[in-house]
């Protein structure tokens, strides 16, 4: 297990070498220089020349590339061309609005579709299976934010439980904030609980036709003995690869919820980012987003290790 | 006394009956050996004793174990029947177990579930017994072992000991060694008969193989769709068989086609000095990554018209010698001569000698297209060809290999799924023959058939090499099959050739080590039986 971890964390480090270099290449050739765009179209040559300059903009890519990627290491993003503040200040404002967002929009999708796809499975052809089947159908089908829209209308405005959108903030308290972050993350998790649930269903299918499921069962175990000690662990593979890939989307690609709520989130301030040309910024949450991607990886790697011995023998 | 009963037993799934009018019966100690082919209900006589059946099977008749009615039993009686008094041992053991628990949680499993009130470390020591008792002894096999990191005749072992572990008064065994080389078949078949001894217990033992049973069982039944046809002692049953079936079966297990030997002729396939090699997966990010030779220095020849046999056990080297003569995969030394051309050229494979050969392999549902008609299946070979045939030329081509593997023209419009598994593999051999080939490769073209349908594709295979003038490459673990139908054996083994020459010389006088314990461990029908069946079948 010990030389399976260690593989997978040198894979990690290279995918982020590897992350980093394209990031910052593909962010280069974007045509638009932020000095001159900083400036509007007025400027002088000397003044966007000077601009430049003081942005470090007229080294070379090498140095820039190192300076960057040193400064990351050490917490340093830099500092944004429009507005003047640090980075990593910029970030971490929205961090704490993306990411509980995230984890709560990802444990209400697990809490929701693990039991239903699990029932579903067991029941193959019932009334719960059908059930479950034609509402994740809908709930794949359903775009989230007008999804999210009716429970604004519902939720907010008739039955006046949750506010319509915006944030208070974490001083607010947890329940408050919470609170904020509740019909958010329904929203979010609807079409991801779809999914999962499905997922879920076709992999417990598929596991309990397995062999040794009929063996479990010819030892003695009864039918919901053998689908949890048998069948689940088995069946769980496929499922966490699933949950790592949405983890990494409910990041970031909540941009339309976040504008629908009202959040400042990560989504909405790599939107603004682009749209200014900030691209220091634009690298930046880029990169902070891939790294997160690939720490949900190898999370998830890890995962896979506990629930297959077969994969701890680092073959990869 | 009897231990369990079967009376007149019939089964049906939905409208369709399975099983109708089943008795037997095993007594303690005692080995019965269920044998029939594909389809004639010999498993779901067992699966209907632990009630593991299908949601939509009903059962009609009676089956009592030990004065317990089976077929009356709640759910929760039957869970505690199954592990309990009735252990059961499958087929396949490369899938029969979890492969995300080790060897000890799952044999513990059985005692847990029977005695909840045993401890886990006690539940894990009469695992420990279980698995010794079954050979696996504790410093080559610890408790923390997975599935994956045994073989095949190991993980049956495992899944003995589980059936074992609460010592039940009846085991079934539903084909234990059906995918399994020979030599560990017999192993395993020992292993049975002296826990059958030790335990005193029943044995219903299910297989396919006439042979395999002939000198383990005391008491055989023949099954023949859903009924019994023939039963009796074993002693007897081989000498004075009645029913036309059990002939038919009998002397479709022997089989001999009927074929001349070939002439003196030239050789038609030349391999010389071939060494096939696997790259290992890489260790380091930056070590040069081990090899795995699969194929070691392999020179045989075959001449025009001849059969030439290849035999060995899983895992040495005759799929992959199979994959370089077809020119599938790049060879790392030695030569490959077809009809006086080389196979591998400098542009790659060499189409002219590519095309005079063909292959049919083991799986007759897996090797086709699903969603393809016959008629474009068997014709896939056409791409070898600088003109393929086209309109009627192309009609007439199919219907001619259709025709000559005993099939009509029509059945070029259906799919492959509504043919039987023998169908299937005349359809392979259909495909193979399309382009006129000089060389047949039969990878394990006969393994997966029942003995009747099996004796039927070798006498067709006999014909159309006599018809044709095809060479053949028969390659098997079954050494009976390659008896009957090669000229001339290859004996393989750890990717080298240990012994050729004459297939009957090789058989009657081995002379390697390796084959002396080949053809001592695979299974023969008893000597004495009636010579007349011939006739009869």
């Amino acid at each position: 297990m010990f030389r399976y971890i260690l593989k997978r964390l040198q894979a990690l480090v290279i995918s982020l070498i590897i992350a980093s270099l394209v990031i910052f290449a593909a962010v280069e050739v974007v045509p638009g220089d932020p000095a001159s765009f900083m400036l509007g179209i007025n400027a002088q040559e000397d003044t966007i020349m000077a601009l430049r300059e003081q942005l470090g903009l007229n080294v070379s890519l090498w140095e820039r590339y190192f300076t960057w990627v040193t400064g990351m290491v050490q917490g340093d993003f830099g500092t944004s061309y429009t507005y003047r503040t640090p980075v990593s200040d910029m970030i971490a404002e929205r961090m704490v609005i993306s990411l509980p967002l995230a984890l709560y929009a990802l444990t209400l999708s697990t809490l929701i579709a693990f039991p239903a796809g699990i029932i579903a499975a067991t029941r193959r052809g019932s009334v719960a299976d059908v059930s479950v089947m034609g509402v994740t159908q809908l709930g794949v089908a359903i775009p989230n934010f007008w999804f999210a829209m009716l429970m604004v209308v519902v939720f907010a405005i008739n039955l006046g439980w949750f506010s319509a959108g915006g944030f208070p903030g974490w001083d607010a308290g947890f329940f408050a904030a919470m609170k904020a972050l509740t019909l958010p993350a329904i929203a979010l998790a609807l079409p991801q609980a779809s999914i999962l649930a499905r997922v879920m269903r076709s992999s417990l299918l598929d596991t309990l036709s397995e062999d040794y499921i009929r063996t479990a069962r010819a030892k003695g175990l009864t039918r919901r003995q053998a689908l949890w000690r048998h069948a689940l662990r088995n069946a769980l593979i496929p499922v966490l690869t699933i949950i790592g890939l949405q983890f990494a989307f409910l990041l970031a690609g909540g941009i339309i919820i976040e504008k629908v709520f009202f959040l400042p989130g990560l989504g909405q301030l790599i939107f603004q980012a682009i749209t200014q040309r900030d691209l220091i910024v634009v690298e930046s949450v880029v990169m902070l987003l891939v790294f997160a991607v690939i720490l949900v990886n190898f999370a998830v790697d890890l995962a896979y290790g506990i629930a297959d011995p077969r994969l701890r023998r680092a073959r990869t | 006394m009897t231990l369990l009963t079967i009376e007149n037993l019939s089964m049906k799934i939905g409208a369709v009956e399975i099983l109708h009018d089943v008795s037997m019966s095993v007594a303690p100690g005692e080995i019965l050996g269920v044998i029939g082919e594909s389809g004639s209900g010999k498993s779901m006589t067992a699966f209907s004793v632990m009630q593991l059946l299908p949601d939509a099977a009903t059962c009609t008749g009676a089956i009592t174990l030990a004065s317990t009615d089976i077929l009356a039993a709640s759910e929760s009686d039957l869970c505690t029947i199954r592990g309990n008094d009735v252990g059961m041992v499958f087929q396949e053991p490369m899938t029969a177990l979890n492969p995300v628990k080790n060897i000890g949680d799952q044999v513990a499993e059985t005692i847990r579930i029977h005695e909840p009130g045993v401890s886990k470390a006690e539940a894990l020591a009469r695992a420990r017994e279980a698995l010794d008792r079954c050979e696996l002894p504790e410093d080559r096999f610890p408790l923390t072992r997975y599935p994956h990191e045994m073989s095949g005749g190991q993980r049956q072992r495992v899944v003995i000991a589980m059936a074992i572990a609460r010592h039940p008064k009846l085991l079934i065994a539903d084909e234990p060694t059906t995918a399994l080389d020979v030599t560990t078949q017999a192993e395993i078949l020992t292993l049975l008969k002296r826990l059958v001894t030790e335990d005193n217990m029943g044995l219903m033992m299910i297989t396919h193989d006439l042979a395999v049973v002939s000198d383990m069982a005391d008491h055989i039944v023949i099954m023949k769709d859903g009924e019994v046809v023939e039963e009796g002692p074993a002693a007897t049953l081989y000498k004075d068989m009645q029913h036309p079936y059990t002939k038919a079966l009998f002397e479709a297990s022997s089989h001999q086609p009927d074929r001349n030997a070939p002439l003196k002729s030239p050789p038609l396939l030349q391999v010389k000095g071939l060494i096939r090699d696997y790259t290992l997966p890489r260790e380091k990010l930056l070590k040069a990554p081990g090899k795995f030779r699969a194929v070691n220095d392999v020179s045989f020849e075959i001449r025009r018209g001849e059969s030439l046999g290849l035999v060995g056990e899983s895992g040495c080297g005759k799929s992959t010698l199979t994959r370089a003569i077809l020119g599938l995969e790049a060879i790392q030394d030695g030569e490959i001569i077809l009809d006086g051309a080389p196979l591998f050229t400098e542009g790659g494979v060499n189409p002219m000698a590519r095309r005079k050969m063909q292959v049919v392999f083991q799986d007759p549902y897996g090797s086709f297209n699903p969603r393809w008609k016959v008629a474009r299946l068997i014709t896939e070979p056409f791409h070898l060809l600088d003109n393929p045939p086209t309109g009627l030329a192309f009609e007439t081509a199919v219907d001619q290999a259709l025709i000559s593997v005993g099939l009509t023209p029509d059945d070029k419009h259906k799919y492959i799924h509504e043919f039987s598994g023998g169908q299937r593999q005349r359809i392979a051999i259909a495909r193979a023959l399309i382009t006129r080939p000089d060389l047949i490769i039969l990878d394990e073209a006969v393994s997966a058939l029942d003995v009747s349908v099996r004796a039927q594709v070798l006498d067709l295979l006999a014909e159309l090499s006599e018809k044709h003038g095809l060479t053949y490459l028969f390659i098997s673990h079954d050494l009976s099959v390659v008896r009957t139908i090669t000229d001339r054996v290859l004996v393989m083994k750890a990717g080298e050739i240990v012994e050729k020459g004459e297939t009957e010389s090789v058989f009657d006088t081995p002379q390697h080590p390796y084959t002396k314990a080949l053809i001592a461990a695979a299974p023969r029908l008893p000597d004495d039986s009636p010579a007349d069946i011939k006739e009869t079948a």
